[in-house]
């Protein structure tokens, strides 16, 4: 195995810099890896070989004259979400095999502008729908660490990119969870950021209030570097906050002596791990033994969470998912007589089973009769739930919690009931409904050997104190070095 | 017939005159070959997001200050769901619990009586892409280039009691969009497209009777049509004892009827929730203000000064003031020869024909005119000073459209001025005279119509210059003697 597949990308960047190291080389080695394990690993979707080695040399002329942006030469892994020009984009759905993305996602433009290596589209769950990676038209992607187990989803091809050291770091997206319980399950780091601090441009849309893109990786520096090239405010995204990005990677070593951190009794239920619950109490003291002051708190509408959730999500999914019908681009139903059955059949044969669910349920709950009772009020418990938190971050300021109440299951376990595959993101969701950030590490390893996950949750736009905390952590601790069998 | 009265209420969308869409920037202009004018926001491609164009907002609150209505100080944009080829997110973007403007009125007047209409709201929307059939086969073509081209709509309440009224409610309507230059108010391109709903009741009623939506008239002529056979329909159906039903219809302008929608969704539910990708749309009262400053003199107040400032009688007033540009052409005009009848005359009776000869009165505003305000000022000068006849203005006038020559210049090169010189006239009347010895003779017998024949000769004799009253005077003077 190369050493080369094993650097961060904090580590890759200095050395390109003091050119003891070219892109290429880093690329070469990093897709020899991929070509290795993908046949096993499932993680990517599309491969795009030649592109990166185009960027790559691209990005070497730039080191090369000193005028290289920091991700320059790093090779990377996208989501197949998130649209990359010339480049198929499916998110992970039939009704999209054949779509060519015609130009790029904001945060695609950012990085390439920057120089960064794309090696191809990772493997998600189809529309971002799902806690596994299950639910891809293209096959399960596999976890690492046991391969018979899912990597979590919907991001779980990007999740296995990183841990599997076939890309440097990737993109996911977070809708309810999708960056942070894939990242949990596979034992490396995943941030969501505060709702409008990167562009959603050119993300395909699964819920619109919802969803963020965020960076995914094995150390928390790293996810601070690319959390630095992405986030920003973005004209073409009216949802996107024009505040300005701090140096999150130069400030993560200011340590978390007298921080509060509150931990929620809600989060501590019945039905979990129990090794993940004593993982996450250690990581607990350990964070005390940093300086930090742990509190008890409440957060007392958690338990609405899922239902809010799964109604505010799937309503926007509905109406984001119509364009979805044949007529300008994607999967076009073969023979159809007249629009209604090329709509039907485009549908039926384009979306997979959980698709299909959460488009009925979210149609269901935005129509006429139905709209107070759910859709309305679900966006009524939503509020609730921010308050929730604001209450407490007036005291605290972070939140600690685990990421998810198991660790990875097997891929078939839980595919026949959707709704206990819901009940993953129970840790997770409520960060999404309050718009917050969430940064998820790792934190141990269950006796099987799967990685325990632990979430940090901060307030609006302070990424600062959720990435200080999660560094501070992680200097202290062994886990980042731990990698997957062979 | 008189026992039921209509109650009718119109539902006008007007598509806005902004360079670009009303959520990407692409060009709103009307006529380009087909899908030349869109992005992937207008197509709703994956991943695209809506950027809320300024200047939509800006008509929009234009249109609201000119009709009186509340100018809300946050509004909200919604998604309308259903699935139709031109709508290509399966959804429209528009307003819906919260629109921009509320209430307001139009004044109208049918028959000498002046009536409120009064508006329910006005919002913003995206427009549809055109499905085109029959082109291609059994295959439908769809356009984009109108997909996103922003749209006011602008609900009535259901105020109105006749097709003559809906007729004047709508003349009106476009009118102020023109004089605001926020729609140039054009049925047959679609830039200007109107609904109705028509109910009927026994007149004293304070409940409406069941309402019929009518759709597909595309022309003012069209709309008080399909109103007229509307209210007989659903009178006769309500003598008849049968019930009307609630439904859409169609107006078939070659069979001059409605025909009832019965293949398309009955009732459709469009899942309105607000659109999570737009913010609240919070108006600053300061830009309110602005905008207010910005507005035109209206046409009704219009109308009004110019009966009272120049003492033109109503019908002039009207004509003049039915069009913005019309009106300030006259103005300027007038500024430079203060005779505001006669050239209210000359522009109603002449420079209005020519522009509609030459279909220069298709544009929203005219920039070139065939005669300008100065000419036509300098025109009726020449006229009002005598320097020449009423005969020769016509030939003037002829030779203003044909050459864009000045007036002034026109007569000076041509000579044209009216002879008014009593002595030059006499001179000719007395040549005249002499060369018509017998004919004098028998009109001194009494043979009065021979005058005319001398008013001929004279006219001959100075080529046509001589002022024709003069002549009269002089002649009448020198017969007599």
């Amino acid at each position: 195995m190369s050493e080369l597949t094993d650097l961060t990308i904090a580590e890759a960047q200095r050395r390109l810099r003091a050119r003891e190291l070219t892109s290429l080389e880093l690329t070469r080695a990093v897709l020899a890896r991929l070509e290795a394990t993908d046949a096993a690993l499932h993680a990517f979707i599309t491969r795009t070989p030649e592109r990166a080695l185009e960027q790559a040399q691209a990005a070497d002329a730039r080191l090369a004259a000193g005028d290289a942006p920091a991700l320059c030469g790093i090779p990377l892994a996208i989501k197949d979400i998130i649209l990359t020009k010339g480049v198929r984009t499916t998110a992970g759905s039939n009704i999209l095999a054949n779509f060519i993305a015609p130009y790029d996602a904001t945060v695609t433009r950012k990085l390439r502008d920057a120089g960064a290596v794309f090696v191809g589209k990772a493997n998600c769950d189809e529309f971002a729908m799902g806690s596994s990676n299950e639910n891809s038209a293209y096959g399960p992607a596999r976890n690492p660490w046991q391969r018979d187990r899912v990597p979590g989803g919907s991001s779980g091809g990007s999740a296995v990119a990183v841990a599997a050291r076939q890309a440097l770091g990737a993109l996911g997206t977070d809708t309810g969870g999708s960056i942070r319980q894939p990242a949990s399950l596979t034992g490396i780091v995943g941030l969501k950021p505060t709702y409008g601090r990167v562009s959603r441009y050119g993300v395909i849309a699964y819920a619109s209030s919802l969803d963020q893109v965020g960076p995914m990786a094995r150390t928390v520096e790293d996810c601070a570097l690319l959390l630095e090239a992405i986030a920003g405010h973005d004209p073409l995204d009216s949802t996107s906050v024009p505040r300005p990005v701090p140096a999150y990677a130069a400030q993560l070593g200011a340590g978390i002596k007298g921080l509060r951190i509150g931990l929620p009794k809600e989060y501590f239920v019945e039905g979990m791990a129990a090794d993940v619950v004593n993982g996450v109490r250690d990581a607990v003291r350990q964070l005390e033994a940093l300086g930090a002051v742990v509190e008890d708190v409440s957060l007392p509408h958690t338990e609405y969470a899922i239902a809010a959730y799964y109604l505010i999500a799937t309503a926007e999914a509905s109406s984001n998912l119509a364009r979805y019908d044949g007529t300008r681009y994607g999967l076009r139903a073969d023979r159809n007589h007249g629009l209604l059955d090329m709509y039907q059949q485009t549908r039926s044969q384009g979306f997979g089973p959980e698709v299909k669910r959460r488009i009925m349920l979210g149609t269901y709950a935005l129509s006429a009769g139905y709209y107070d009772a759910f859709y309305l009020k679900a966006q009524q418990v939503r509020t609730l739930i921010r308050r929730d938190f604001e209450q407490v971050f007036a005291r605290c300021q972070a939140i600690v919690t685990p990421t998810t109440p198991t660790t990875a299951f097997r891929i078939g376990e839980k595919v026949t009931d959707p709704l206990e595959m819901y009940l993953s993101d129970i840790f997770t969701i409520s960060v999404n409904l309050a718009g917050l950030p969430g940064l998820a590490l790792p934190c141990g390893f269950d006796r099987g050997g799967l990685p325990i996950g632990l979430q940090i949750i901060g307030r609006p736009f302070d990424e600062l104190t959720v990435l200080q905390t999660g560094y501070a952590y992680e200097q202290a601790t062994p886990w980042h070095d731990r990698q997957p069998p062979e | 017939m008189n026992d039921y009265e209509a109650v009718i209420g119109l539902e006008v969308h007007a598509e806005m005159l902004t360079q670009s869409k009303i959520f990407c920037g692409c060009s709103a202009k009307f006529g380009a070959p087909p899908n030349e004018h869109t992005c992937p926001l207008c197509l709703g491609l994956p991943g695209v997001l809506p950027v809320l164009n300024r200047r939509v907002v800006e008509f929009a609150i234009k249109a609201g200050l000119a009709t009186e209505c509340a100018i809300a100080p946050v509004s909200r944009w919604a998604r309308k769901n259903y699935f139709y080829p031109d709508l290509p997110k399966g959804y429209q973007i528009s307003q819906y619990e919260l629109p921009i403007c509320v209430g307001g009125r139009i004044d109208i007047e049918v028959d000498g009586e002046a009536k409120v209409i009064r508006l329910t709201r006005i919002h913003m929307e995206e427009d549809t892409g055109k499905n085109i059939h029959d082109q291609h086969g059994d295959a439908s073509l769809v356009d984009y280039n109108r997909s996103g081209v922003p749209l006011l709509e602008i609900v009535s309440e259901p105020d109105l009691r006749s097709p003559a009224e809906a007729g004047a409610y709508l003349r009106k309507l476009r009118t102020i969009l023109q004089y605001l230059e926020v729609c140039d108010g054009n049925m047959e391109e679609g830039s200007f497209r109107c609904d109705a709903n028509v109910s009927m009741r026994l007149r004293g009623a304070a409940t409406l009777g069941t309402k019929a939506e009518v759709k597909n008239m595309n022309s003012f002529r069209s709309v008080e049509r399909a109103l007229e056979y509307e209210i007989s329909r659903q009178t006769d159906l309500i003598r008849n004892g049968e019930r009307v039903s609630q439904e859409t219809r169609l107006w078939d302008a070659d069979r001059e009827m409605t025909r009832s929608m019965r293949s398309k969704e009955s009732a459709h539910d469009y899942r309105y929730f607000p659109e999570p990708d737009l913010l609240p749309l919070a108006v600053p009262e300061a830009w309110i203000a602005e905008i207010r400053a910005t507005l035109p003199e209206l046409p009704d107040a219009r109308r009004e000064r110019f009966m009272r400032e120049y003492g033109l009688p109503p019908y002039d007033a009207e004509v003049l003031t039915a069009r913005k540009d019309v009106a300030d052409y006259f103005e300027a005009a007038v500024r430079a020869h203060p005779n505001a009848k006669a050239i209210s005359n000359w522009v109603m009776g002449d420079v209005l024909r020519v522009i509609r000869e030459r279909k220069l009165d298709e544009a929203l505003v005219i920039r070139e005119w065939p005669v300008p305000p100065a000419h036509l000022a300098g025109f009726g000068r020449l006229i009002d000073d005598a320097t020449i006849s009423g005969k020769m203005a016509k030939s003037v006038f002829e030779q203003m459209l044909a050459t864009g020559a000045a007036p002034q210049q026109i007569v000076a090169d041509q000579g044209l001025s009216q002879v008014t010189d009593s002595g030059a006239i006499e001179d000719a009347i007395t040549a005249v005279l002499a060369a018509n010895g017998a004919k004098v003779a028998e009109y001194r017998a009494g043979k009065d119509k021979l005058f005319g024949f001398f008013v001929g000769q004279v006219m001959k004799a100075t080529q046509g210059k001589a002022n024709p009253q003069k002549v009269n005077d002089l002649l009448k003077q020198r017969l007599a003697s």
